[in-house]
């Protein structure tokens, strides 16, 4: 959870790419004019001077990069990147980047969210673009990226109509969960020495989105909860962020002294989210949008009353 | 003082004492809002013959029987071992400066720990703790054993050397690990900088054994170290192989000092500031030394177990930054008044 300060770099053609959602629409009309319609996602708008070799050092951006159609021109992702499959996987570093190790694949664009090691400067010194692209904090961020990303690579067009259609599903999405009188609350977990989320994170927004409320909150975004609280918290939902890292299941949620008695557990919404879908500020944002909505609209509206059941015909637990 | 004499009982009960005020605030003391006067109707309900409603919901008692208590013994328990294992290394030593981390325990544990969650995938935080234990016994038999090879006769001093070369080596190793598995960062971070919060009562169980085992025989051994702070060739003469002696008690304060670091992460200044501020109020002697260091330790952890808990509530503060943030500028003061009796 690096939280890197800012850094607008942005190529001299971003300036069309503001980055407000609703701007989107203009952008998408406005790009007709670099050259083809922006009509069809299949077709490609890249010319001549656009980049011919991308390196991507980070998950994110090469999901962004081949979601915009620049797929075909990346020669390198680093080794943490998974996705989409046939990424050409390197084993070249976005945490620690080596530079000569970068300069080996004969960039012309490298796309990455953290300037690591003054990798940046370096690339830049040897005449490389650079977009950089830092985590996400809303989904408007989402949205300018991939608009950048489009316009460093000439795909303006197929960027922006994924912008639009991103956000047509995820109105969708939105739409599909059913209100509640008392939103429900949450406890993502990212790994098992209790480290969450607030709703002021990217991921908590989306949350947010959908009616949740994460039990977690204070300053710092990413803080780890004491035990105490998220017992006495007793959210509706608890969401596992942490199944690939440390292998923890809703079973194994449940052996944990005292937490059989939450309402989660005891009701069966304690869930394994996939922690690449919802650690990723990109495009497949959508894609965890749409299980957690399956998740929040399967849980019933007159959902029991999370304060006093405790104290009812419950039997103590025993450990 | 061939007898426990009265003072030894006043020293012994005031330190009791002191920890049983620090347990009990620890009690009542937490991020969940259980009151106080409720806590102590719980702790009175609980005694045999009595019959008190402290008017706690299910959930309230859970979180206090199941998650607080436990985390205060857990705290106290790592307090305790950590104290004494440092007085006891620094009695072996003849050396103030003789701690866990200075002897390449903590930093051999730490690439154990380190190895478990990079190595081990899915199952990597259930072999944490044994991976620790076994890195930090691994690191403390290389330093004795590159201090006595290297050190001949002065191997007091270069075995405190060698250990900071088998901690410089062990992290340099453990850094490797962790870049090039970055994923994992947050996790070994996590335990690198100490908690004790995943610790139900299971935890407890774990070290428990450990530490009751280490602390026997450090405590068959006080007079032994008194002995051998006069000098080994005086132990010599009186039927002491300080050689052997060394060997007994560096395994077993490394013993316990990995099993309590295998649950409870690296809590660093405990083992170097608690057995000095104790030698400064009451002299240097093992025989109270010993029981003092490890009541003032568990004391100590309890406390600083209870910042870490709500200074930054509802968020949590790792329990070794309020170690350290507490116990560096403390060791400094005691540096400070102490100096020419080190």
């Amino acid at each position: 959870m690096h939280h890197p300060y800012r850094r607008p770099r942005r190529p001299r053609s971003l300036l069309l790419a503001a980055p407000l959602a609703a701007v989107t629409l203009l952008v998408s009309a406005c790009s007709g004019t670099g050259g083809d319609e922006p009509a069809s996602a299949d077709q490609t708008t890249a010319a001549a001077d656009d980049p011919q070799a991308i390196v991507s050092l980070a998950p994110v951006t090469t999901e962004m990069l081949y979601a915009v159609g620049a797929g075909d021109r990346v020669v390198a992702v680093d080794e943490r990147s998974d996705f989409p499959a046939g990424a050409p996987v390197t084993d070249l570093s976005g945490y620690t980047p080596n530079l000569e190790a970068i300069l080996g694949y004969a960039p012309d664009l490298v796309v990455l969210t953290d300037d690591n090691g003054d990798i940046v400067a370096g690339l830049e010194r040897s005449g490389v673009e650079v977009l950089q692209l830092p985590a996400a904090q809303t989904l408007d961020d989402t949205y300018a990226q991939l608009e950048q990303v489009g316009a460093a690579t000439g795909h303006i067009g197929e960027a922006a109509e994924l912008v639009s259609r991103m956000q047509v599903e995820i109105d969708e999405i939105v739409a599909s969960v059913p209100e509640r009188e008392t939103p429900l609350t949450y406890f993502h977990e990212l790994d098992d020495t209790y480290y969450t989320v607030t709703d002021a994170t990217y991921v908590g927004e989306v949350y947010s989105l959908l009616g949740l409320t994460s039990v977690a909150t204070g300053d710092d975004p990413y803080p780890q909860l004491s035990e105490e609280l998220i017992l006495e918290a007793d959210p509706d939902l608890v969401f596992l962020a942490d199944g690939q890292c440390c292998g923890i299941t809703p079973e194994v949620v449940a052996e944990r002294p005292g937490w059989d008695g939450l309402t989660a557990v005891r009701e069966g919404r304690v869930h394994v989210v996939d922690e690449d879908l919802s650690s990723r500020w990109g495009p497949r944002i959508v894609d965890f949008m749409r299980e957690v909505a399956a998740i929040v609209s399967a849980v019933p509206d007159a959902a029991p009353a999370t304060p006093d059941t405790a104290g009812a015909a419950e039997s103590q637990p025993t450990s | 003082m061939t007898r426990p004499s009265p003072r030894h009982a006043l020293v012994l009960g005031g330190a009791t004492l002191l920890l049983g005020a620090a347990v009990l605030l620890g009690t009542l003391i937490g991020p969940a809002g259980l009151t106080p006067g409720g806590v102590v109707l719980e702790l009175v309900g609980r005694l045999p013959l009595v019959e008190v409603d402290s008017g706690f919901t299910e959930r309230q008692q859970v979180i206090l029987w199941e998650i607080r208590i436990p985390r205060v013994v857990l705290g106290a328990v790592v307090g305790a071992m950590l104290a004494i294992a440092g007085a006891t290394y620094q009695g072996v030593f003849r050396n103030p400066l003789a701690d866990p981390y200075l002897l390449g325990v903590s930093s051999g544990a730490g690439l154990g720990a380190t190895l478990a969650i990079v190595v081990g995938g899915a199952m990597g935080s259930a072999m944490v703790p044994p991976a620790a234990f076994a890195g930090g016994m691994i690191a403390v038999l290389a330093t004795y054993t590159l201090g006595r090879s290297v050190g001949g006769g002065r191997s007091e001093v270069v075995i405190i050397l060698a250990g900071v070369a088998v901690a410089a080596f062990a992290s340099a190793v453990q850094t490797f690990f962790m870049q090039r598995h970055d994923e994992t960062l947050r996790q070994v971070y996590s335990w690198m900088l100490g908690r004790l919060t995943t610790s139900g009562w299971s935890d407890v169980q774990t070290v428990l054994p450990y530490v009751i085992v280490s602390v026997a025989v450090i405590a068959l051994f006080r007079r032994t170290l008194d002995v051998m702070a006069v000098g080994d060739t005086e132990a010599a003469t009186l039927g002491i192989a300080p050689a052997r002696v060394r060997l007994v008690l560096i395994s077993v304060a490394t013993l316990g000092t990995a099993a309590v670091v295998s649950v409870s992460g690296l809590i660093g200044f405990v083992g170097i500031v608690i057995p000095h501020a104790v030698r400064m109020l009451i002299g240097p002697g093992h025989r109270l030394l010993l029981p003092v260091s490890l009541l003032v330790g568990a004391t100590f952890l309890i406390l600083a177990d209870v910042v870490a808990r709500t200074a930054m509530s509802p968020a949590e503060l790792p329990i070794g930054v309020v170690t350290a943030a507490i116990g560096a500028p403390f060791f400094l003061l005691v540096l400070r008044r102490s100096r020419g009796h080190i």
